[in-house]
C-alpha cells in the first residue's frame, strides 16, 4: 500500500516542525527519513500513524488513494514500532503480541488461533524461545524485535519504525539494520523508518527521503541521493564534501561542470573522492595546489592540499596505488581537476 | 533514596576494615556514632517511647478495662462514622487522582501548573482553616444558609427538598466527609504523577495504533503500570482520612454520638479524664498507623520486584 503525504503542515506554538510538506512513499518498499535532529522527520512519522495530527486546513494524508487524515490511529492499519520499544512492561512477549488481537471488538479470533498467530510471529522474528518472558528480561535488540512482531500481529498495511535502532550500541545496530533489510525482502510490506543515521538510510533503504529544517531537500534512491546532491545540506550531511568558495577562479582553470551550471558567485561543492590529482607538469587544465598533508594509513590516501590563489583547503582521496604512481611529496605543486562537482549560490544557507 | 538508606545501613551494620572499601565512605568511628546516637535518640525519643506511653496508658487497668472501652456506644459511632468517612473519601479521591493525573501526565493543556499547584493547596493550607472554608460555605450564615433561609431562592424544589429533609452539612456527616475529602484531595494524585510522567505516553500510543479505544488502553496498560503506585497513594490517603482532626473538628460540633470520629473522640475522653477509655481509643488508631507502615513496606517492596 503506498502512503501520499500531501501540502502537511505542522506548529508547534511557534515551532514550526513540518512546513508544507509533501511525499510519496511507494508500495512495498523500505524508505527512510533521514535528517537531522529537529528536521520534522519523526512528527511526519507520527502524522502518518495517526499519533499527531496535522495544522488544522493543512493536507491530507492518503493510504493507496484513500483518505484517512480524519481516520484514528487504531483504524489506519498501521503498525508503529517505537524507539524505546513501548513494549508492556507488566505483560509477557506472548501477551504483548497478542494485545492487537485480544482488543479487537469485531472479528477478534478465537484463543487458539491468538496463540498460532503469536507463535508464527515469534518463530518470524526468530524468538520462539522467549514468549514466557517480560520485557525488561530482554536485551535491547531482542525488545526491538518484539516491539516489530508486536506491531505486525495486527495485519498492517504500513508499517511506520521511528529511530529503530536508535538505542541500541553500534554493534547489534548493524546486525539488526541487515536483518531489518531481509526480513523486508519477505514480507514486502511498505515500511517506512526514520533515523538520523546516513550510513543505515543509505545501507538498507530502497529510497531516501533527506529532510532539513521542517523541509524535503531531496528524495531518491541512495545512489541518487549520495551521487547527485540536489542542495547543499544532503551534500554536507551525506559524507564529506570540500567547499570552494572561489568558484569563479575555479572556472578558469577547472574542466567544464557535468552537472548544474556554474553560477558566478557560488560555491563549488566537490567530494574529496571526486578530485584527480595530476602533475603540475602536464600543462592540463586544472586548479594549481600545493599538497600540504599526506595521511595514508587506511584504505584510501587523504591528501590535504592548498589552492595556489585563494588559499583555500581542499581535501582529496585518492587510491594509495595512485599516490605511489604521482610519487608526491610534500610541499609539491600539483593540479586539480574535478571530476564531478556542483555549484550552489552563496547564499544557500545550510 | 532507597539505595542511600541501604548504604548507610550496611555501613553501621558491618564497619569497614581500614584501607578497604571507597574511601569516601570511610567516616571515622566517632563520627558514625554520634550520628547513630542521635538518630536513635531520637526515634526512641520521640517515637517508640509515646507509642509504648500510648498501650501501656491503654492497659494500665488490665484488659478487662480496655476491651470495655470498645463496648461504649459512643466509641461504636465514632468507629462507624471514622469507617463511612474513610469509605466515602478514600474512593473520591481515587477516582479524582487518577484523572488529574491522568490529565496532567498525558496531556499539556492552558493551566496545567496552576491546577498542579491547586491539588498541593490541602498540604499547605492549615487543616483547621480548611474546616473554617467549609462552616464560612455551608454553614448557618454561609451561604447555603442563605440559600435556606431565602425568600425567592435560585430553586425553590431543592430549597424545599433540602428543608423537608432537614439537610444540614455543618455539625453533620456531609461537613466531616467533606472536611475529610478536601484534606486528603492530594495523596493520590501526588503519588501517580510523577509515576505517570516518568513512564510517558510511548506504551498508550502503541496500545492506540494496535487499534485499543480509550477505555481499553486506560484499562489494560495505563492502570497496571500504576497499580503499586495507585496502592500506595490509597494507604496513605486512607491513614490521613481515618486520622484526620484539625478539620474534622471544626465542622463536626462534637455532638457525642452523632458527629465524633474516633480522634475527636479520644480528645472528648481525655479532656473527661477518662484515661484508659482515650488511650485505648488511641491505641486502635496508633494500630492503623502500623497497619499502614507495614502495608506501605509491602507495597514498596512488591513493587521493586515488579520492576516498575
Amino acid at each position: 500500500m503506498s502512503v501520499q503525504v500531501h501540502h502537511i503542515r505542522k506548529t508547534f506554538g511557534q515551532y514550526t516542525a513540518l512546513a508544507d510538506v509533501s511525499l510519496s512513499v511507494k508500495s512495498g518498499q523500505l524508505t527512510a527519513l533521514l535528517g537531522p535532529s529537529g528536521s520534522g522527520k519523526t512528527t511526519l512519522l507520527r502524522i502518518i500513524a495517526g499519533l499527531e495530527y496535522a495544522d488544522e486546513g493543512s493536507g491530507r494524508i492518503q493510504f493507496h488513494g484513500e483518505d484517512v487524515t480524519d481516520v484514528e490511529a487504531g483504524q489506519r492499519k498501521v503498525g508503529f514500532v517505537f524507539q524505546h520499544y513501548a513494549l508492556f512492561r507488566h505483560m509477557t512477549v506472548f501477551e504483548n503480541i497478542a494485545f492487537g488481537l485480544k482488543v479487537r471488538r469485531k472479528n477478534r479470533p478465537p484463543q487458539a488461533e491468538i496463540a498460532d498467530r503469536v507463535h508464527k510471529l515469534l518463530k518470524l522474528v526468530q524468538l520462539d524461545n522467549l514468549a514466557d518472558r517480560f520485557p525488561h528480561q530482554l536485551s535491547g535488540g531482542q525488545r526491538q524485535r518484539i516491539a516489530l512482531a508486536r506491531a505486525l500481529a495486527v495485519e498492517p498495511k504500513v508499517l511506520l519504525l521511528d529511530e529503530p535502532f536508535g538505542a541500541l550500541d553500534a554493534k547489534v545496530r548493524k546486525e539488526l539494520r541487515r536483518w531489518l533489510r531481509k526480513f523486508h525482502e519477505e514480507i514486502h510490506l511498505t515500511t517506512l523508518f526514520v533515523t538520523h543515521d546516513q550510513e543505515e538510510a543509505l545501507e538498507i533503504a530502497d529510497e531516501v527521503v533527506i529532510m532539513n529544517q521542517a523541509k524535503i531537500e531531496q528524495v531518491g534512491t541512495p545512489q541518487e541521493v549520495y551521487d547527485r546532491p540536489a542542495t547543499p545540506f544532503v551534500y554536507q550531511f551525506l559524507g564529506n564534501v570540500n567547499v570552494l568558495k572561489a568558484a569563479a577562479l575555479a572556472a578558469g582553470t577547472a574542466p567544464p561542470f557535468p552537472t548544474g551550471g556554474l553560477q558566478s558567485n557560488g560555491h563549488i561543492y566537490v567530494r574529496p573522492h571526486d578530485i584527480e590529482v595530476v602533475p603540475h607538469e602536464t600543462g592540463a587544465p586544472g586548479i594549481p595546489a600545493v599538497l600540504r598533508y599526506i595521511h595514508a594509513a587506511g584504505p584510501a590516501a587523504r591528501l590535504t592540499l592548498e589552492q595556489v590563489e585563494s588559499r583555500e583547503t581542499v581535501e582529496a582521496e585518492i587510491s594509495r596505488v595512485e599516490l605511489e604512481r604521482l610519487g608526491l611529496k610534500l610541499n609539491n605543486l600539483v593540479l586539480l581537476r574535478l571530476r564531478q562537482s556542483r555549484s550552489f549560490a552563496e547564499d544557500y544557507a545550510i | 533514596m532507597a539505595a542511600l538508606a541501604t548504604t548507610s545501613s550496611t555501613i553501621a551494620a558491618k564497619p569497614a576494615p581500614r584501607g578497604s572499601g571507597p574511601r569516601v565512605i570511610r567516616n571515622p568511628l566517632w563520627v558514625r556514632v554520634l550520628f547513630m546516637g542521635v538518630a536513635f535518640v531520637f526515634v526512641a525519643g520521640f517515637l517508640v517511647l509515646p507509642l509504648a506511653a500510648v498501650f501501656t496508658e491503654a492497659l494500665r487497668k488490665g484488659f478487662g478495662a480496655y476491651f470495655g472501652a470498645f463496648t461504649d456506644p459512643d466509641m461504636l459511632s465514632a468507629l462507624r462514622l471514622t469507617l463511612l468517612t474513610a469509605a466515602i473519601a478514600v474512593p473520591a479521591n481515587l477516582i479524582f487522582g487518577v484523572a488529574a493525573a491522568w490529565c496532567i501526565a498525558k496531556f499539556d493543556f492552558r493551566g496545567k501548573s496552576i491546577l498542579i499547584t491547586l491539588i498541593d493547596l490541602p498540604f499547605a493550607v492549615s487543616p483547621v482553616i480548611s474546616g473554617l472554608i467549609y462552616v464560612l460555605v455551608f454553614g448557618a450564615q454561609g451561604w447555603y444558609g442563605q440559600y435556606l433561609n431565602a425568600e425567592a431562592p435560585a430553586l425553590p424544589w431543592l430549597q424545599q427538598w433540602l428543608i423537608a429533609r432537614d439537610f444540614q452539612i455543618i455539625f453533620a456527616v456531609p461537613g466531616i466527609v467533606l472536611a475529610t475529602v478536601f484534606v486528603t484531595f492530594p495523596f493520590v494524585a501526588r503519588e501517580l504523577i510523577p509515576l505517570m510522567q516518568q513512564q510517558g505516553n510511548d506504551e498508550e500510543y502503541a496500545a492506540l495504533t494496535l487499534g485499543a479505544n480509550g477505555w481499553q488502553t486506560f484499562w489494560y496498560v495505563t492502570l497496571p503500570n500504576i497499580k503499586w503506585g495507585l496502592f500506595y497513594g490509597v494507604i496513605l490517603c486512607n491513614a490521613r482520612a481515618m486520622g484526620e482532626f484539625g478539620a474534622v473538628s471544626v465542622v463536626s460540633g462534637h455532638i457525642r454520638g452523632e458527629t465524633n470520629t474516633m480522634p475527636l473522640h479520644v480528645e472528648i475522653l481525655y479532656n473527661e479524664y477518662n484515661f484508659v477509655a482515650a488511650f485505648a481509643v488511641s491505641s486502635l488508631l496508633a494500630l492503623l498507623a502500623l497497619l499502614t507502615l507495614l502495608l506501605k513496606s509491602l507495597v514498596e517492596w512488591r513493587a521493586q520486584k515488579s520492576g516498575a
